[in-house]
């Protein structure tokens, strides 16, 4: 089985998106060429060629693929898509654009976010925001699946797999980049952090998160989540959002602090290996995940919590 | 121009699913059902394009059961001018409904597309992308912001690190996020109207479209639970569990 994974990147640096969605992608089958489509992402490609089981790298090195335009790089993973038995991307955002417009133009059934492969052609998916989990066989000639990172370890490093480059499609010319508003931290990113602190509604305002979430963040090393309450009031940015319809973590440790814990929250966390609730009301469903919980008013137990440590 | 909002029939938001026993699938009877989410947001920001003098007709299209008409109904409660109903008892995925969508939209002729990014129910996020690439259009994934122009939309997008704003072309797909608006709740008088307002019914054969499965669900199952663990009666046992119990600090 030949199977072409989507790198992810921001030209400079490989995410270890990739690296996760990697150790999967292995498990479909043994050859695994990684594809780096982007503009000046050589450096981005000369680390997939390291990881541990990528037999070749493909670069795709033009400025119509600058910046993960739908379009363009869908047709440059369907022109190369006729050598490869599968398809595979880590579902990031570029991931989840761009796959099932690749699947629609292949004619094929994407099977999307898978948390285990069963067999080449059988995955385990989560439905009903985790609350149940699918066995799916795809009955396709070629797969094309999204993985989702968090129910996968990043492959080591090791390899020393050729850099081809590979020519771009012609770009259909129906979009393009007007501007990206990223944000740009120095804390570790969601969803490789080994410890996360989440925020709700409780904190009430910008400042107060701030205020209360980030110095105990800063002392623990922790990413910094939110729950969508939180980001729909413009507390946190909309790319810290935990959970069914954001960001799916499994870190070593999750700190919850007001956050009621609903099924759409808890579809994006309850993987992780312990998770503690912080929240004034003992009767928060959070707490019946939670292996720690502490029955206090964040306000107080936060800047406790920051000294403590 | 016209603007057309795929909307699906799920299980409500608040209803904590049950997996049958026999690992069959899922407890869909009587357990309440109501429109997607994703579509109240696609269906509310259609209607403020229409206000805002920037499109004249908003077409709703369920593919579903004859009770997904009552879906329908509420998008037209909500203030859309017509439906159509693709009627099919059968599961249908999101492949197949993307190529109903395309016959929908050649009939149509719509200038914008608006689908959900998700449904809550299979959480595929597969449909307009799909739809997109059927039609040869271009897609504007997860928006936060649609502003439309003279032939062309700039689509504001929620992506892993930010956002990205991009232009489209006209006509174009694109998928809604949760932060677009807030959507609106129809008036009873607006539900009386709707009531007469015009419902188109099709079935998938009318477009050509097979819509047997692509993959064989085999098996549904329960996740492995997690049990509720410990209370802890102060900031100091946390720390003190944490580092000697769990060890994670
Ligand atoms: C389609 C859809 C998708 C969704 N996707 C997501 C998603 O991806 N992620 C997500 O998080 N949600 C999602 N939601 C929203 C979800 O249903 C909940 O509304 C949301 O998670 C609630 O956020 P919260 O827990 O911060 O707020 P609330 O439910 O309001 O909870 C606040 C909690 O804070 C506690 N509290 C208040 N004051 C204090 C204090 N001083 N100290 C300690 N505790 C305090 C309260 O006891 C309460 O438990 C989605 C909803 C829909 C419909
Ligand atoms: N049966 C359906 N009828 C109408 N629209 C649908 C249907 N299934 C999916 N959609 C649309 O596609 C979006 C994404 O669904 P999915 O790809 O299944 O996650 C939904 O929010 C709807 O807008």
């Amino acid at each position: 089985m030949a199977i072409l994974l989507l790198a992810d990147h921001d030209n400079a640096h490989l995410s270890d998106q990739t690296a996760k969605a990697l150790t999967a992608a292995g498990q479909i089958g043994s050859d695994v060429h990684v594809l780096v489509a982007g503009s000046g992402a050589r450096a981005a490609a000369e680390q997939a060629a390291k990881l541990s089981g990528v037999t070749k790298v493909l670069l795709a090195d033009d400025a119509s693929l600058a910046n993960n335009l739908a379009e363009p790089l869908a047709a440059l993973i369907v022109s190369l898509a006729g050598s490869y038995d599968a398809i595979v991307s880590a579902a990031t955002s570029v991931g989840k654009n761009v796959l099932p417009r690749v699947a629609a133009l292949l004619d094929v059934a994407q099977v999307s976010e898978i948390v285990e492969v069963v067999s080449a052609d059988t995955f385990k998916r989560p439905i009903y925001a985790g609350n149940a989990i699918q066995t799916v066989q795809s009955t396709d000639a070629k797969k094309v699946i999204t993985v989702r990172t968090a129910s996968f370890a990043a492959a080591g490093e090791g390899g020393s797999a050729s850099v081809e480059t590979v020519s771009a499609a012609a770009n259909p010319g129906l979009s393009t980049h007007v501007q990206d508003a990223l944000s740009s931290s120095d804390r570790p990113e969601l969803t490789s952090a080994k410890i996360i602190i989440s925020g709700g509604r409780a904190l009430g305002s910008s400042e107060k998160f701030q205020e209360v979430i980030l110095p105990v963040a800063d002392k623990l090393g922790a990413a910094v989540g939110a729950s969508r309450a939180a980001v729909d009031a413009g507390y946190a940015p909309n790319d810290w959002q935990v959970g069914q319809t954001g960001k799916v973590v499994a870190p070593q440790l999750y700190i919850a602090c007001g956050i009621s814990g609903a099924i759409q929250h808890l579809a994006g966390m309850k993987d992780s290996k312990v998770i503690v609730a912080i929240n004034k009301d003992e009767e928060a469903p959070i707490f019946q995940v939670a292996d720690y919980g502490l029955v206090a008013d964040l306000f107080d137990a936060l800047p406790e919590l920051e000294k403590a440590l | 121009m016209k603007l057309l909002v795929p909307i699906k029939r799920v299980v409500d938001y608040n209803v904590k699913i049950r997996v049958k026993a026999d690992g069959s699938g899922v407890e869909l009877a009587n357990v309440k059902m109501s429109m997607n989410p994703f579509d109240e947001i696609s269906v509310e920001e259609a209607l403020r394009l229409k206000e805002a003098g920037k499109a004249e007709d908003v077409v709703v299209v369920s593919i579903g059961p004859a009770k997904a008409e009552e879906t329908l109904r509420t998008a037209l409660a909500m203030g859309a001018d017509r439906a159509v109903l693709v009627e099919t008892e059968d599961q249908v995925e999101p492949l197949a409904v993307a190529k109903i969508l395309k016959g929908v939209a050649e009939a149509e002729q719509p200038g914008l597309v608006i689908v959900g990014k998700q449904a809550i129910d299979d959480d595929s996020n597969q449909t307009g992308q799909m739809l997109s690439a059927l039609l040869g259009w271009a897609q504007a994934t997860f928006a936060s912001k649609v502003e439309i122009g003279d032939g062309s939309a700039n689509v504001t997008r929620e992506v892993d690190g930010g956002l990205q704003t991009i232009e489209v072309k006209l006509p174009a797909v694109v998928t809604t996020d949760l932060r677009l608006n807030e959507p609106r709740y129809a008036s009873l008088p607006n539900i009386m109207k709707a009531k007469k307002k015009p419902l188109d019914r099709k079935t998938p054969a009318d477009f050509g479209v097979d819509t047997s499965p692509r993959l064989k669900v085999l098996k549904t199952e329960e996740p492995s639970g997690r049990k509720a663990g410990v209370k802890v009666k102060s900031v100091a046992e946390l720390v003190d569990k944490l580092k000697t119990e769990a060890g994670v600090l």
